[in-house]
């Protein structure tokens, strides 16, 4: 790469200096001018036909689709000339002729580009005159897809992303001129399991999610970067969320782990952060028989009782913070005991398009962490639990399976969400925070450490389980005070070679990867 | 010989010399008739000096763009490595042209004889014949002709006994109009949604499965056996005007005239000739009103225009419209333009391939507004939108199938506004009111 020429050019009035064989929209963007565009898409293989993105580029005879134009040297670009707005301007008549006006009642108002163009450089009436507007029927597409036909402008992004990137081709442009529309091949439905992310791919409200469908408007959102916590690739994410209830997951790009996208039972798997009847106070067994409500203070004195001396088998779940699963470890550590977690699994659904990215089969967010901060995987993890231990629960429920073991238990303290079966046989119990309710990292299978960040207030007193636990070891004599997820952070990168010189700053919201994660890319790789 | 006319003293037959003669359908007869010569000797030369020759000619594309054909074929660079293909684009649907009918129904050898000796001098093994749908019966005699061509060992593996291979397939096309269009009738071809592809690259560089591919009209590789034949020098001065444009062409004549039909003429020859002479003029008792002269995507011309234009690429430029395709439809004074245009506007509208915004939603409009008008519906501020709609069809899309649309809507408002108002003014059309009245 290091070999590509380079081509300088000027665009509207800025020089800018890229790769030889970049678009001139690519360059744009460079520059810091957005060429507005429907059906290009960077992931995408270009069409060129919304005709959105037309420029005028000196000397050219005619203008240019800027999306299917590579730079050339000395090019002098405008995208804001008049000859390139009264096109566009063109462009976005023709599209609103057939477009029904019913922004009002469509999920995509708010974050629709045919709507921001129009605003800003559409016709402020239309010429239609008379005419009736083109009408079909809207059509479930299957999976979580519905097309609003009516709405859709044709840029095919769908129709590409099943094609070349899903693999499956499910979707085709059936019927010619205005009479077109995005159409299933006969029998097929949309159930790949990455199909949803044509809803996101689609520029305007033809392709709609059934799931979000008129749950909220895009402007009543709260979007807080987030990573899927639903398997070990780590998808970055935006939650989306609205009155402190998260109603949408969606991809946010990183073209390191997930590109543009996000797998169907990813962004479907969200509703658990919503959970109603959470722990919302710490609960003391009383008197031997009831658990009852205390405060933080006085919790944490009775399991730091408890804990004194003894050894701890400990229970965590994958799916907690780094920076909660390495508290836990010293915990751990410090009672000389052991730790371990166990993972759900299910099928793997990679995305044939994209290198190394899939629905992986382990179904939680932080395995890799769990392994490096010394916890066992196995699908037994009370084994090893001996006569006399203190059990701590992490964030994991139980299984029936498990209950009978609890017995060889001195002591079972439950740190968690929600108060399942098993977690009523404690001393204490900490009402803990979920993904959605704080702040953290996550190591994904390949060992990128990154940071998520918090998109809801937690319910009542319930706090981080990193927090609960440094309060514990403080009460247990260790140094552990921390105010911040980032304090945290920052202590454990100061003990674990792992994650040697990472900051919250350094990781930013992109992430990095651990040292010696290198050996685990290339055997991927393999 | 003519067909379905005797050929007219004024024409000079070198195409067309054979339609209507069934002999010339057959090997043996079409040997009789001169054929396979030319590519006898084709196949003895190098493709450097066919293309040379073929550049010296003159000769043109016939299918409406009217590109230098040696140039063409020279982008073809030998030794690259690649599979070169041929594509002869017998998809002939531009509405008023039935010229590669003709040739492919009477003269079958004639384009297989033409098409392998231009695989040979651009180095394709392999050409595909795409014909269009409709044309069953130039398919079925074109199949024959194929079949016969490789059963004498003209086609094949040693072609006509030398060492190299050319292989011609026939692909029929499923009657959509783009298709037509080179980059459409390439994805067609392979098994594809018949889209226009973005250019670049151009078919020399990346054409029909990727490959380097050259894309030839009928009437184009028709003319080249001739040119070898009887030579460049021959070819170049078959011209009455401008030495640019060279040779013979045929234009399908149709409308309302007395004679319509295919005629074939020097290029250069008088349009007025034509019309009034070859074609007979028009019905008794009609004047002639407007003329389209290069298939319907061509500017319409008016009769002050067309009876001072010289037919070849250039005159038809100076005279206001493009010498297109060559299919010449007339227009008399019981046609109603506004009509005529709009139906020109729906053909437009339901072959659009639905890529292109201005053109999927363009041509729809336009044929609503035109037709709007025509039934005595239409504002005065319609034809404004109709201008400018046409301003934003016109260079702006992948292929020219907008472009087209818009060309008729331009010309036929600048040059017919008078009965575009009275459609408005007085709220029906004029046309069929006066003949309405005739009748009464």
């Amino acid at each position: 790469m290091a070999d590509t020429p380079m081509v300088s050019l000027t665009i509207e009035g800025r020089a800018v200096r890229v790769p030889a064989g970049t678009s001139i929209l690519e360059a744009a963007k460079q520059a810091g001018v957005l060429v507005p565009h429907y059906c290009y898409h960077p992931g995408l293989p270009i069409a060129g036909v919304c005709r959105m993105c037309l420029v005028e580029v000196e000397k050219a005879p005619k203008l240019v689709p800027s999306c299917a134009t590579a730079v050339a040297e000395g090019n002098v670009v405008h995208v804001h000339s008049p000859k390139a707005l009264e096109a566009r301007k063109g462009v976005l008549e023709f599209l609103l002729i057939n477009h029904p006006l019913d922004c009002p009642i469509c999920d995509q108002a708010g974050e629709c580009e045919l709507q921001d163009y129009t605003f800003r450089e559409g016709r402020a009436q239309g010429r239609l005159g008379p005419e009736p507007k083109r009408f079909n029927p809207a059509e479930d597409f299957g999976g979580d897809v519905l097309y609003v036909t009516n709405r859709c402008i044709l840029c095919t992004r769908c129709v590409r992303f099943m094609e070349d990137v899903a693999q499956d081709p499910v979707l085709n442009v059936s019927e010619r001129g205005d009479r077109a529309v995005i159409g299933k091949f006969e029998g097929r439905d949309l159930t790949h399991p990455w199909a949803g992310n044509v809803i996101d791919l689609c520029p305007v409200g033809a392709l709609v999610s059934k799931d979000f469908l008129n749950k909220a408007r895009a402007w009543e959102l709260d979007r807080t970067a987030s990573i899927c916590p639903n398997c070990t690739q780590g998808c970055n994410t935006m939650l989306e969320t609205r009155d402190n209830m998260v109603v949408r997951m969606k991809p946010r790009p990183n073209a390191e782990v997930n590109h543009f996208y996000l797998c169907d039972e990813g962004r479907a798997d969200y509703r658990w952060m919503n959970r109603a009847d959470r722990l919302e106070a710490p609960l003391v067994r009383h008197h031997g028989d009831r658990l009852v409500a205390a405060d933080w203070e006085v919790a944490l004195k009775a399991a730091a009782g408890h804990l004194n001396g003894k050894r701890v088998h400990a229970v965590v779940s994958p799916m907690l913070s780094t920076e909660s699963l390495w508290m836990l470890s010293r915990l751990v550590k410090k009672s000389g005991g052991r730790g371990a977690f166990r993972v759900a699994r299910g099928t793997e659904a990679p995305l044939a398009g994209v290198k190394d990215l899939a629905l992986r089969a382990e179904r939680a967010a932080n395995v890799r962490a769990a392994e490096l901060l010394g916890f066992t995987k196995t699908d037994r993890p009370l084994d090893g639990l001996q006569q006399g231990d203190v059990l701590v629960i992490a964030g994991q429920e139980l299984e029936a399976a498990d209950t009978p073991a609890l017995a060889r238990a001195s002591a079972v303290i439950v740190i968690g969400t929600h108060l399942f079966a098993g977690a009523r046989e404690a001393i204490v119990v900490f009402p803990a925070t979920n993904v959605a309710e704080e702040e953290g990292t996550f190591v994904n299978l390949r060992g990128r450490v990154q940071r998520y960040l918090q998109a809801r207030a937690a319910p009542g007193m319930a706090r981080p389980v990193w927090w609960a636990l440094a309060d514990l070891l403080a009460f247990l004599g260790e140094s552990a005070s921390y105010f911040t997820a980032a304090e945290a952070f920052a202590a454990m990168a100061q003990a674990r070679p792992e994650f040697a010189g990472m900051t919250y700053d350094s990781l930013g919201l992109a992430g990095r990867v651990i040292s010696g994660a290198g050996e685990a890319m290339a055997g991927a790789a393999r | 010989m003519g067909y379905p006319h005797r050929s007219h003293p004024k024409e000079t037959p070198v195409l067309s010399k054979h339609f209507g003669d069934p002999q010339a359908r057959t090997l043996d007869g079409w040997k009789q008739r001169g054929g396979y010569r030319a590519l006898e000797q084709a196949l003895g030369m190098t493709p450097a000096d066919i293309v040379n020759v073929v550049k010296d000619s003159g000769l043109r594309g016939r299918g409406g763009a009217g590109f230098p054909t040696g140039l063409k074929w020279s982008f073809m660079k030998p030794g690259d490595g690649k599979p070169h293909y041929l594509c002869v684009n017998a998809d002939e649907s531009e509405p008023g042209t039935f010229k590669d009918r003709e040739i492919m129904r009477w003269t079958p050898h004639a384009l297989v004889e033409g098409t392998a000796l231009a695989a040979h001098a651009i180095g394709a093994e392999t050409a595909y014949i795409y014909i269009r749908g409709e044309f069953t019966e130039p398919l079925r005699v074109m199949e024959a002709a194929v079949k016969e061509a490789y059963a004498a060992g003209i086609l094949g593996a040693k072609a006509m006994g030398t060492p190299h291979r050319i292989d011609v397939h026939i692909l029929r096309g499923a009657g959509a109009y783009i298709c037509g269009e080179e980059t459409a009738l390439m994805n067609s071809i392979e098994g594809k949604r018949g889209n226009p592809r973005i250019k670049p690259p151009f078919p020399a560089a990346a054409g029909v499965f990727g490959m380097p591919t050259t894309i030839n009209n009928v009437e184009t590789l028709c003319a080249v056996p001739h040119i070898l034949v009887n030579g460049a020098a021959w070819y170049k001065a078959l011209s009455l005007s401008s030495p640019k444009s060279t040779g013979t062409k045929l234009f399908s004549a149709c409308g309302t005239l007395a004679r319509p039909g295919n005629y074939e003429v020097t290029l250069g020859f008088p349009f007025k000739d034509f019309l009034y002479d070859l074609c007979g003029g028009p019905l008794p008792g009609r004047r002639f009103k407007a003329v389209i002269p290069g298939g319907s995507s061509v500017p319409i011309q008016s009769m002050e225009e067309a009876e001072s234009t010289l037919m070849d690429y250039e005159g038809f430029v100076a005279k206001g419209s493009m010498l297109g395709s060559g299919g010449v439809i007339v227009f008399d004074d019981s046609v109603c333009m506004v009509r005529m245009i709009a139906r020109l506007a729906r053909f437009y509208a339901h072959e659009s391939c639905a890529q292109c915004t201005q053109c999927r939603e363009g041509t729809a409009w336009t044929t609503r507004i035109l037709e709007r008008i025509e039934r005595g519906q239409g504002t005065m501020q319609d034809l404004d939108v109709l201008l400018e709609l046409s301003e934003n069809m016109t260079g702006k899309t992948i292929c020219v199938l907008s472009d087209s649309c818009a060309a008729p809507i331009v010309s036929g408002i600048a040059k017919f506004k008078k009965e575009f108002e009275a459609h408005i003014t007085g709220k029906k059309c004029p046309v069929t009111a006066a003949a309405a009245a005739a009748a009464a």
